[in-house]
């Protein structure tokens, strides 16, 4: 086990670093000049666009830049945005938001995705397992922001369940409805999943023998069925963080949440080179920890993983 | 005791085994293709897919066939917001134009945005994982590592970033959405093919072959990659659904197709601030965008039911 930790850890460094630099190679052929965006129409002297340019290593080759961020990044000293913000007063600001509406929609989809899944599996071909089947499929097709704005007219406006936009002061009870959309394709997958998981180990030789020596019903399902049908569904929720997090561009943006995504979507607007890498290493980062985390879980729960190396 | 009553178990004339025993050795065993192709046609949800994909491409082709009005002239801003009337079903957007045409007309961007991501993805990335499966070795590593570095970006925060570039700010049009997603979205065409493509390598008939004295690169193209397809074939439909909401959304963000190309996207875009007062704006786009995703999302998983023969046993 130590050595297949070692050696996925080995291989998360390229990947990283492969990312952040095509990520910081595009940012840095981002069209415009980023101070003369600064001034608008008025023409700064000279000097102030020198000084500018070298407080902000733009007049230092590429590499240089490059070599600069990655220190910066991992001392967590990101420098000021062009209106002299701190990026990483920014990133402490909008993260735990987008962070908290993430492990929502992780939430919810967990436990409505596998308690469906489990039920429609247990009764193959049932009138249930049909309906959610067909359900399920509605859900995948309908496109998150055509969701967004459904959900934000019934239950925001017209029902009055829960407020239309976020604004200002995101907790758990505001951010429920973006979570909720967020969330629901990833729902109708791990709901899919489950289910074909658990019809699968149904036939399997062990729940068999598990009900020959005399345990109930709920003991098998519990601690045989859903046991051994979980290992793909962990996987599948723990690679699909990143996901959420690269999603919430839409989801944030309709609801009006202050997180990653609406800062993101507006630093690309404006240009920002250095809140949208490090914005973006921040959630290639995450993405990457997320994915080697779920393997590491896979490999412990199904010994046959490690063994294989 | 004679040898004509010696019988303990009925002879095999008398056994209902006969019928099924026999094999029709005058008929050509079904290959997968032919076996998925029988299943495939007995199932509505392939059916009904079908047919709407069917609808769809020939309201991609030929829009004028159904809708007379251009979808970009009349609009008239007196019509804003307007209700249905003769002629013009749906009623009107926010800037007067014809809804009804408006749908029809956005067909054709997601459909041809669909089906060419899809193609570039299939040519990438079956390309790069049969190499990387068949020959392994220092291409495989290099190859896995280079799709690792597009997989860890999400397709909408990838595309985000890349449609930014001076080359696709300039000239944007169908050709740069295309490239953003199918750059984004071949690592996993790429490892579902090396996947079946290592399945496969080592089966004897293979060997067989390569023992007769073909290449290793004809064994590759004529042996293996026939018989690794069929989770490529999967894939690729699920995927053109997945890839027309990619392009409706970033169309929708405003980072996709130019203004100029009606697409469902930009018509979702442009109904948000009509959405308090006129809903059915919204509604008629996205409607079309969900049904055609979803005609592909069905025939997706209904071809994956007769290609998986994990599915089989029931």
């Amino acid at each position: 086990m130590v050595r297949y930790i070692l050696r996925r850890l080995l291989q998360v460094i390229p990947v990283f670093l492969g990312t952040t630099l095509l990520v910081y190679y595009m940012v840095f052929a981002l069209p415009g000049d980023p101070i003369a965006a600064l001034f608008g129409d008025r023409q700064p002297p000279q000097s102030v666009i020198d000084t500018l340019r070298s407080q902000y290593h733009l007049d230092q080759p590429f590499w240089v830049q490059y070599g600069i961020f990655l220190q910066n990044l991992f001392t967590f000293n990101l420098g000021n945005d062009f209106t002299g913000q701190p990026i990483a007063a920014t990133l402490a600001r909008v993260f735990p938001v987008t962070a908290m509406l993430a492990v929502e929609a992780l939430i919810i989809q967990a436990v409505f995705g596998v308690a469906f899944g489990v039920f429609a599996g247990l009764r193959r071909g049932s009138w249930f397992d049909s309906t959610v089947l067909v359900a399920s499929l509605v859900v995948i097709a309908v496109p998150t922001f055509v969701l967004g704005f459904v959900f934000q007219l019934v239950f925001g406006v017209q029902l009055g369940w829960a407020k239309p936009t976020v604004g200002a002061n995101a907790d758990w009870g505001n951010l429920l409805l973006p979570a909720v959309v967020l969330g629901l394709v990833s729902f109708a997958y791990v709901l899919r999943l489950t289910r074909a998981s658990v019809s699968e180990s149904m036939n399997a030789d062990y729940v068999r023998t598990a009900t020959a020596k005399g345990l109930s019903r709920p003991r098998v399902v519990l601690a045989h069925i859903l046991r051994n049908s979980l290992i793909p569904v962990v996987t599948y929720l723990g690679a699909n963080l990143g996901g959420l997090m690269g999603g919430a561009i839409v989801t944030e943006g309709i609801f009006n949440v202050p997180g990653v995504g609406n800062k993101l979507y507006q630093a690309v607007l404006r240009s920002e080179g250095p809140t949208i890498v490090s914005i973006v290493s921040v959630l290639v980062l995450v993405f990457v920890v997320a994915n080697l985390l779920v393997d590491l879980l896979y490999a412990w729960l199904d010994p046959r993983i490690r063994y294989d190396q | 005791m004679t040898s004509n009553n010696s019988h303990f178990v009925a002879p095999i004339e008398e056994t209902p085994l006969l019928a099924t025993d026999t094999l029709k050795t005058d008929q050509a065993p079904l290959s997968l293709w032919a076996d998925a192709w029988r299943k495939l046609r007995r199932r509505p949800l392939f059916i009904i897919s079908a047919l709407l994909i069917l609808a769809l491409t020939i309201v991609a082709l030929f829009p004028d066939l159904l809708s007379t009005v251009p979808p970009n002239e009349g609009c008239e801003l007196a019509n804003s917001e307007g209700g249905p009337s003769a002629g013009h079903p749906f009623g009107y957007t926010f800037q007067g134009c014809d809804i009804y045409s408006r749908v029809i007309h956005g067909t054709r961007a997601s459909l041809s945005v669909g089906v060419l991501a899809v193609l570039c993805v299939l040519i990438v990335g079956v390309t790069f994982g049969a190499l990387a499966g068949f020959y392994g070795g220092w291409l495989d590593i290099v190859l896995a590592r280079l799709g690792d570095i597009f997989f860890a970006l999400p397709l909408i925060l990838g595309a985000l970033v890349i449609t930014q570039l001076p080359v696709f700010r300039q000239n944007k049009s169908v050709w740069t959405v295309v490239f953003v997603i199918a750059v984004l979205a071949w690592p996993q065409m790429a490892r579902i093919t090396r996947g079946a493509v290592i399945e496969v390598r080592n089966a004897d008939f293979v060997t067989a072959a390569r023992a007769l004295g073909v290449s290793p690169f004809g064994a590759l193209v004529r042996h293996v990659l026939p018989n690794a397809l069929a989770p490529v074939i999967v894939l690729a439909t699920l995927e053109l659904g997945v890839f027309i909401v990619a392009e409706a959304t970033l169309s929708f963000l405003g980072i996709g197709l130019p203004e100029g190309i009606m697409s469902w996207g930009h018509d979702i875009a442009a109904a948000q601030s009509s959405i308090r007062t006129k809903p059915e704006i919204l509604l008629y786009p996205a409607a079309a965008l969900s049904i055609t995703v979803l005609s592909f999302i069905m025939l997706g998983d209904a071809v994956r039911d007769a290609l998986d023969p994990k599915s089989r046993q029931r």
